[in-house]
C-alpha cells in the first residue's frame, strides 16, 4: 500500500558564513538551525521519506548557493530532494534538476506567469513540477469563489498569497489549485498562512478541500506542533503528505516518533 | 564501467552516485562506443517515451543484442515493452513483451508517488537480501503488462501491476533504487555485482 510521506523542510538562507537552515513564525523572526547538508543527512538517517529545501532569500546569490547544497546532498542522500524559492525560468529549474534535485517547487512565479507551469511540466514531466500555494483566510463573502466551512461553523473562502505571504492577490486558492493541475502540476504544496509556524496543527478545511478537489498529491504544510496534528492531516485533511521545518529541526518530534503514532492508528507509513 | 544511458534531460546524477558508492565506475553517456566497452547498462528513469526513443536510435539495436546486464529504470523499465500508449502509440525496444499503459483515474491520485511495497513472486538474483514488504520509492503514471513469467516483483496501487521484471540480461524494476534509501542500495549493488559475474 502506498505510504503516507512524512517530509522535512529545510529553509535555507545565505550570509557570510555561507548556508544556513533557518526557521521563521508566520515568515519572519528567523533563527538558526543549521548546516543544510548535515541536517539532510540526519533527516534521511531518521526516516524521512523526503527531502524540501527552500532557498527564502531568493536571490541570484542565494540560488547559486541552493545549487552547491543539492549537488553536497544528492552526493549523500538518497530520497528525493524538491527544491523552491525564486525559481522563475526554464533554466532555473534545469540548473536546480541538473545539480540533483528531484522536483522544483514554484510558488509566485506561477502565479504572476502560469504558462510556467505547462511549459516546466512538458518539458521535464509533471512529476518534477510541485506547485506551492500560500494562502489565508478571508472573511469577505462578497468575494471568494470556494466557500469552506471552519472548526467554529464560519465560512471564509481562501486567498493566495505570494512574495512569502506579503502580497495577497485576490485569486481563490481551491480554483488555483484546479487550475495549476490542469496546467500540468503534479503535486501541490499547501501553506496555510493561519497556522504557518504557530504548532496549532495543520489547517484541515483548506487541506481537505483541495485533497477532495485535485487528482494529484497534495502536501499539507504549516502548524505541526505535535504527533496528533500529523493524523489529522492525513485523517480529516486527506493529505498525501505531511511536511515540517522546526519540530525537527530542534529535535522536538523525532520522525520514527510520529511514523510509529500513525501506524498504531492505522495509517499506512514507510518503517 | 557501467553506461548510464543520457536521454538528454532530468536528474541523472542521483543513480551515478549511487552506482559509485557501491563501487562501481559509471559514465554518462550516449555514445554507442562507450556501451560496447560497458560491462552493464542503465537505462534511467527521467523524461518521456517518444523523445526517449528517438535519442536512443543508434543505440536500440545493440542494447536488444547485448550480453551485458542492462537495467532498466522507471521509464527505462517500460521502454522495454512492445508498445507504449504514452502520448499515441510509441514502438518500444520489444525486449519484453508486454504493454505499457496509464493507470486509471480510480486507483486513486496519479501520479502513483511515494513510498510503496513489493511483493516478490519470483527469485531472483536482483532482489538479494531484500524482502517482500520493502518500500520502495515511485513516481509514474503508466505501468508494464506483461506476462506473469518475466514479473519478479508485484506492487499494488488501486491494481496489482509489475513494479520488477527481467528477461535473460535484462532487469527492469518501476521504482527509483537511487532515490529509495538504504534497500535501493542493496538493489544496486545487486546489479553491480551480476555485471562483474
Amino acid at each position: 500500500m502506498l505510504a503516507k510521506r512524512i517530509i522535512p523542510c529545510l529553509d535555507v538562507t545565505l550570509d557570510e558564513k555561507g548556508a544556513t537552515v533557518v526557521k521563521g513564525i508566520e515568515f519572519v523572526n528567523l533563527r538558526e538551525a543549521g548546516d543544510p547538508v548535515e541536517l539532510a543527512k540526519r533527516y534521511n538517517d531518521e526516516g524521512a521519506d523526503e527531502l524540501v529545501f527552500l532557498d527564502i532569500t531568493a536571490s541570484p546569490h542565494g540560488r547559486k548557493t541552493m545549487v552547491d547544497v543539492i549537488e553536497r546532498t544528492s552526493d549523500e542522500v538518497f530520497i528525493p530532494l524538491t527544491v523552491g524559492g525564486g525559481i522563475k525560468s526554464v533554466e532555473d529549474i534545469h540548473s536546480l534538476l541538473s545539480a540533483g534535485a528531484d522536483k522544483v517547487s514554484i510558488n509566485t512565479s506561477a502565479v504572476l506567469n502560469p504558462d510556467i507551469v505547462r511549459e516546466s511540466s512538458d518539458i521535464f514531466g509533471s512529476q518534477c513540477i510541485v506547485i506551492a500555494i500560500d494562502c489565508r483566510r478571508n472573511f469577505d463573502l462578497d468575494k471568494g469563489e470556494n466557500f469552506v466551512e471552519l472548526e467554529d461553523g464560519s465560512k471564509a473562502w481562501y486567498e493566495v498569497v505570494i512574495y512569502g505571504g506579503r502580497k495577497p492577490t485576490g485569486i481563490d486558492a481551491v480554483s488555483w489549485a484546479k487550475q495549476v493541475e490542469e496546467l500540468g502540476a503534479g503535486e501541490i504544496l499547501l501553506t496555510s498562512m493561519n497556522r504557518d509556524g504557530t504548532k496549532d496543527g495543520f489547517d484541515i478545511p483548506i487541506t481537505r478541500k483541495i485533497s477532495e478537489e485535485v487528482n494529484i498529491p497534495v502536501i499539507a504544510s504549516g502548524g505541526a506542533g505535535k504527533v496528533e496534528h500529523f493524523y489529522e492531516g492525513f485523517a480529516d485533511g486527506k493529505a498525501d503528505a505531511c511536511l515540517a521545518a522546526s519540530i525537527f529541526h530542534y529535535r522536538e518530534i523525532p520522525i520514527m516518533t510520529i511514523k510509529e503514532y500513525l501506524r498504531d492508528k492505522g495509517i499506512p507509513v514507510r518503517i | 564501467m557501467i553506461s548510464i544511458v543520457d536521454y538528454g534531460v532530468g536528474n541523472l546524477k542521483s543513480i551515478k552516485k549511487a552506482l559509485e558508492m557501491v563501487g562501481a565506475k559509471t559514465k554518462i553517456t550516449r555514445d554507442l562506443e562507450d556501451l560496447k566497452n560497458s560491462s552493464g547498462i542503465v537505462l534511467p528513469g527521467v523524461g518521456a517515451v517518444r523523445p526517449a526513443m528517438e535519442k536512443l536510435k543508434e543505440l536500440k539495436e545493440f542494447i536488444k543484442s547485448t550480453d551485458v546486464p542492462v537495467l532498466g529504470i522507471c521509464l527505462g523499465m517500460q521502454l522495454f515493452a512492445t508498445l507504449s500508449y504514452e502520448g499515441g502509440e510509441v514502438e518500444c525496444l520489444n525486449i519484453i513483451p508486454g504493454v505499457v499503459r496509464k493507470f486509471q483515474d480510480d486507483v486513486g491520485k496519479i501520479p502513483h508517488m511515494g513510498w510503496n511495497q513489493i511483493e516478490i513472486v519470483k527469485d531472483n538474483e536482483l532482489l538479494h537480501g531484500i524482502e517482500s514488504g520493502t518500500f520502495f520509492y515511485f513516481v509514474h503514471s503508466y505501468f508494464l503488462e506483461t506476462e506473469k513469467s518475466f514479473i519478479l516483483t508485484e506492487t499494488d496501487y488501486g491494481i496489482s501491476f509489475a513494479s520488477a521484471v527481467s528477461k535473460d540480461n535484462y532487469y527492469g524494476v518501476q521504482f527509483h533504487p537511487e532515490k529509495s534509501g538504504d534497500d535501493g542500495i542493496k538493489l544496486l549493488e545487486n546489479f553491480y555485482r551480476i555485471c562483474r559475474a
